[in-house]
C-alpha cells in the first residue's frame, strides 16, 4: 500500500511537470513546422509568462486578469520577436535563424533580469493550497489546474489546426510552403502567427506552474531544454508526439528521483532521450525525417 | 616681460599645488569579491552594499589613521574561475592590503591558496568549516559567517530537547548542501539522533515531492532541509502538498524575509537556526549584540531602503574586524594578520568574535538562535 501511495505520488508529480514540458514541446513543434527552425527562446516565453503574470497580479490582484494579460503580452512579444529579429534577416538558412533565436533567448533573459532582478517571486495558487487526497496520494488544486488547463489548451490547439481556415492554412504551409504560397496563403504571416501561438502556449505554461515553482528570471533555460527534449522524444513537429514526450519525460524524471536517487533526476531524463535517438531518431511518433 | 614672469610664477604655484595635493596619506585599498549576480546574488548583493556603506562611513569620518579607504569590488557570479581571476587582480593590480569575500564556500576555497601565497589577509563571508580549518595551515584566512557545524549543533540541541531522535535530511547538491550533509550525518550520533533518510536535490529543481514522498515512508519525526535560494521554499510548499505533519527545519541559509515571502502559507511553523539579526527587536536589552544589530539594520535601511540581512552582516563584521586591526597595526601585512588573529570580544552582527591562532572564525554555536516562522514573522523558538 505504501509503495502504491508513493508510486501514485510520483505519477502526479511527474504528470504535472510533464504537462508543462508538453506545452513547451508543442511550442517548439509549431515553430518547427512553420519554419523548420528550433526556437531556442521558447523557454524564455515560459519565464516571461510567469513573471508578467506575477507583476500584473501585484498591480491588479485578480488572477484571470493576470493570466489573460500575461498571455496577451507574451504573445505580442512573440509576434514582435518574429517581425523584428527574424523576418528582416536576408540569409534565411536554418542555422542563421536558430542562432538568432539563441541570441533572442539571451537578450530576453537579460532584460528580465534587469526588469525583475534576480529574486524569485511567488504567485498565489489559483484556488487555494489545501491538498486534496487523490486515492492513496495527495494532490494540490494547482496540479489539477495545470493538468486541466494544459489539456484544454491542447484540445483547443488541435481544433484550431483541424477546423479553422487559418489553422488549415498553417498546416498547409508546414507541409509544402511553395504550394501553399501558390494557392495564395500568406506564408510570412503564417510564420509570424506560429511565433505568436507558441509564445502564448509557453506563457500559459509558465503562469500555470508559477504557484508551484515560483517565478525567477533564469527559470526558462532548463524548462526550454526539457521541452526541447520532450519534442525530440515525441517526434519534432508531431503534436501528439510532443504531448507524449512531455508526459513521459516528466514521469521518468519523477520516478528516477523517487525510486533510484534524487541525484539522477536530470541524468535519467536525458539518458532516455539518447536511447530514443539511437533507436528511433525521428522520435516516438515522428513520421517525417 | 612682467607677463611672462607672472605666468612662470603661476606655473610654479600650480606645480607646488600639485605637490601639496599629493601630500594627504595614501588610501588603504580594500578588495571585495562577492557573488553579486548569478544564483547566489542574494548573498553577494547585501554584502557588496554593506561593504560600500561602511567604507563611506569610515571615509566621512576621515578614514583610518588619517588614510582614506578605497574599495575595489569584483563580482565572481558564483564562478570559481572568475573568483580566482579577481583575487589575482586585486593582489597584483589593485594592491589590495586585504580581501573581503568571496560569498560562497567553493569560491572561497578556490581563492584562499592565492591570498595565502601572496600573504594577504582574506576574510571570507562563507559558511563552510573547511575555509579556516585547520587554522595553522590557513594563517592568512579568516571568516565571519557562522560555520554550518554550529548550525547543525544548534538544530540537534533543539531536537534532543524536544525528544526527536529520527530525522530525514534533504540537502542541496551544491557546496553548501554537501558540507551541511556531512555535518548532519557526522554530528547525529553525538546527540543520539539517527538519520533515517538522506535525500538530495538540485539547486534549480522545482519539484521535490518525489524525495519527500520517499521520506514520508520512513519513520522520520522531522525533516531537515539544507539549501539556499528559492528551492527551500519549494520544499516547504511540497511538504504541505503531501499533507506531512512532521516539523520542517531549514538551515540558516533560508533565514531571510525573502524565504517567508516565497514560502507563503507553507512557511508557518518552520524552524531554523538564524543569526540574531532576524529577531533583534525581541532580544532582551541585556544582550550585547542588540545595539549593534539595531545600528546595522537602521543604517542599511537608510542607505538601501531594504532591511539588512544576515548575509550582509558577514561583510559588516569582516570590514569592522579589518578596520579594528588596521587601526591597531597599520597596513604592514604581518602585523595586520596578527591583529586580526587577536580579535577579542568584538561584538558583531553574527555573534561575539574571539579569534585565536587555532580558531580563525571565533564564534560558538551560541551565535545562532532557533527561530520559528509565526504569522509571517521570525519569532524566537525557545
Amino acid at each position: 500500500m505504501e509503495t502504491l501511495a508513493a508510486l501514485s505520488q510520483y505519477l502526479i508529480s511527474g504528470l504535472t511537470n510533464g504537462a508543462i514540458y508538453a506545452l513547451i514541446a508543442l511550442g517548439f513543434g509549431i515553430i518547427f513546422n512553420a519554419t523548420h527552425i528550433i526556437n531556442f527562446a521558447q523557454g524564455e516565453f515560459v519565464m516571461l509568462g510567469a513573471l508578467c503574470a506575477i507583476s500584473l497580479h501585484q498591480a491588479f490582484p485578480s488572477l484571470p486578469v493576470a493570466f489573460v494579460g500575461a498571455v496577451l503580452l507574451v504573445t505580442l512579444l512573440g509576434l514582435l520577436f518574429e517581425r523584428l529579429a527574424l523576418r528582416p534577416v536576408k540569409d534565411r538558412s536554418p542555422l542563421t535563424l536558430i542562432i538568432i533565436t539563441v541570441g533572442g533567448a539571451v537578450l530576453l533573459k537579460g532584460l528580465a533580469m534587469l526588469w525583475w532582478g534576480k529574486e524569485a517571486y511567488n504567485l498565489p495558487p489559483f484556488s487555494g493550497a489545501v491538498p486534496l487526497s487523490f486515492g492513496p496520494a495527495t494532490i494540490l488544486p494547482q496540479n489539477l489546474w495545470v493538468l486541466g488547463v494544459a489539456a484544454l489548451l491542447l484540445a483547443g490547439l488541435e481544433a484550431f489546426f483541424r477546423l479553422t481556415l487559418t489553422g488549415k492554412a498553417m498546416r498547409a504551409c508546414a507541409y509544402n510552403p511553395v504550394a501553399a504560397r501558390l494557392v495564395g496563403i500568406p506564408a510570412a504571416r503564417m510564420v509570424q502567427l506560429s511565433f505568436g501561438l507558441s509564445a502564448a502556449l509557453g506563457a500559459a505554461g509558465g503562469i500555470l506552474i508559477a504557484p508551484l515553482t515560483l517565478g525567477v528570471y533564469d527559470m526558462g533555460t532548463m524548462l526550454g531544454l526539457k521541452g526541447f527534449s520532450a519534442a525530440i522524444l515525441g517526434g519534432l513537429g508531431s503534436s501528439l508526439g510532443g504531448v507524449l514526450g512531455g508526459l513521459l519525460l516528466g514521469v521518468a524524471e519523477s520516478l528516477a528521483s523517487g525510486l533510484i536517487s534524487s541525484g539522477y533526476r536530470d541524468a535519467v531524463a536525458f539518458f532516455i532521450l539518447l536511447v530514443v535517438l539511437f533507436v528511433r531518431p525521428q522520435g516516438l511518433l515522428g513520421g517525417r525525417s | 616681460m612682467s607677463g611672462r614672469l607672472a605666468s612662470i610664477v603661476l606655473v610654479l604655484l600650480v606645480l607646488a599645488g600639485a605637490a601639496w595635493a599629493q601630500n594627504p596619506p595614501e588610501p588603504y585599498v580594500i578588495g571585495g569579491i562577492f557573488s553579486i549576480t548569478g544564483p547566489a546574488s542574494y548573498l553577494g548583493e547585501p554584502e557588496r552594499n554593506t561593504l560600500q556603506m561602511l567604507i563611506n562611513e569610515y571615509n566621512t569620518k576621515g578614514g583610518i589613521k588619517g588614510h582614506p579607504l578605497k574599495v575595489v569590488i569584483y563580482d565572481d557570479e558564483g564562478d570559481v574561475t572568475k573568483a580566482r581571476l579577481h583575487a589575482e587582480k586585486l593582489i597584483q593590480k589593485d594592491k589590495a592590503l586585504a580581501v573581503i569575500g568571496p560569498s560562497l564556500t567553493h569560491t572561497s576555497m578556490a581563492v584562499l591558496p592565492i591570498t595565502q601565497k601572496a600573504k594577504v589577509p582574506l576574510i571570507s563571508c562563507a559558511a563552510g568549516i573547511e575555509i579556516t580549518h585547520p587554522a595553522a595551515e590557513r594563517q592568512w584566512v579568516f571568516k565571519t559567517a557562522q560555520t554550518d557545524a554550529m548550525a547543525v549543533n544548534r538544530i540537534y540541541q533543539y531536537l534532543k530537547k524536544h525528544n526527536i531522535s529520527q530525522v530525514a535530511i534533504l540537502t542541496v547538491s551544491t557546496g553548501f548542501g554537501v558540507s551541511g550533509r556531512k555535518q548532519l550525518t557526522e554530528q547525529a550520533p553525538q546527540f543520539g539522533i539517527k538519520v533515517v533518510a538522506d535525500e538530495v536535490f538540485g539547486e534549480k529543481d522545482t519539484d521535490m515531492t518525489p524525495q519527500l514522498t520517499k521520506i514520508r515512508n520512513t519513520p522520520a519525526q522531522a525533516v531537515i532541509c539544507w539549501g539556499t535560494g528559492p528551492a527551500p521554499a519549494i520544499v516547504a510548499k511540497n511538504l504541505k502538498q503531501l499533507g506531512m505533519k512532521i516539523p520542517l527545519i531549514q538551515s540558516h541559509g533560508a533565514a531571510s524575509k525573502k524565504f517567508i515571502e516565497l514560502a507563503g502559507d507553507a512557511g508557518e511553523g518552520i524552524l531554523m537556526p538564524a543569526g540574531k539579526l532576524v529577531i533583534y527587536p525581541s532580544l532582551p536589552d541585556t544582550d550585547p549584540q542588540k545595539a549593534v544589530l539595531a545600528r546595522y539594520d537602521e543604517a542599511y535601511r537608510r542607505a538601501f531602503n531594504a532591511p539588512a540581512s544576515s548575509f550582509g552582516g558577514y561583510a559588516y563584521d569582516a570590514m569592522k574586524i579589518l578596520a579594528l586591526a588596521l587601526e591597531q597595526a597599520g597596513p604592514d601585512p604581518d602585523k595586520l594578520r596578527a591583529a586580526i588573529e587577536n580579535t577579542k570580544n568584538y561584538v558583531g552582527v553574527s555573534g561575539v568574535f574571539n579569534m585565536s591562532p587555532e580558531d580563525h572564525n571565533g564564534l560558538t554555536p551560541e551565535a545562532f538562535v532557533m527561530v520559528k516562522i509565526d504569522k509571517g514573522e521570525f519569532k524566537p523558538a525557545e
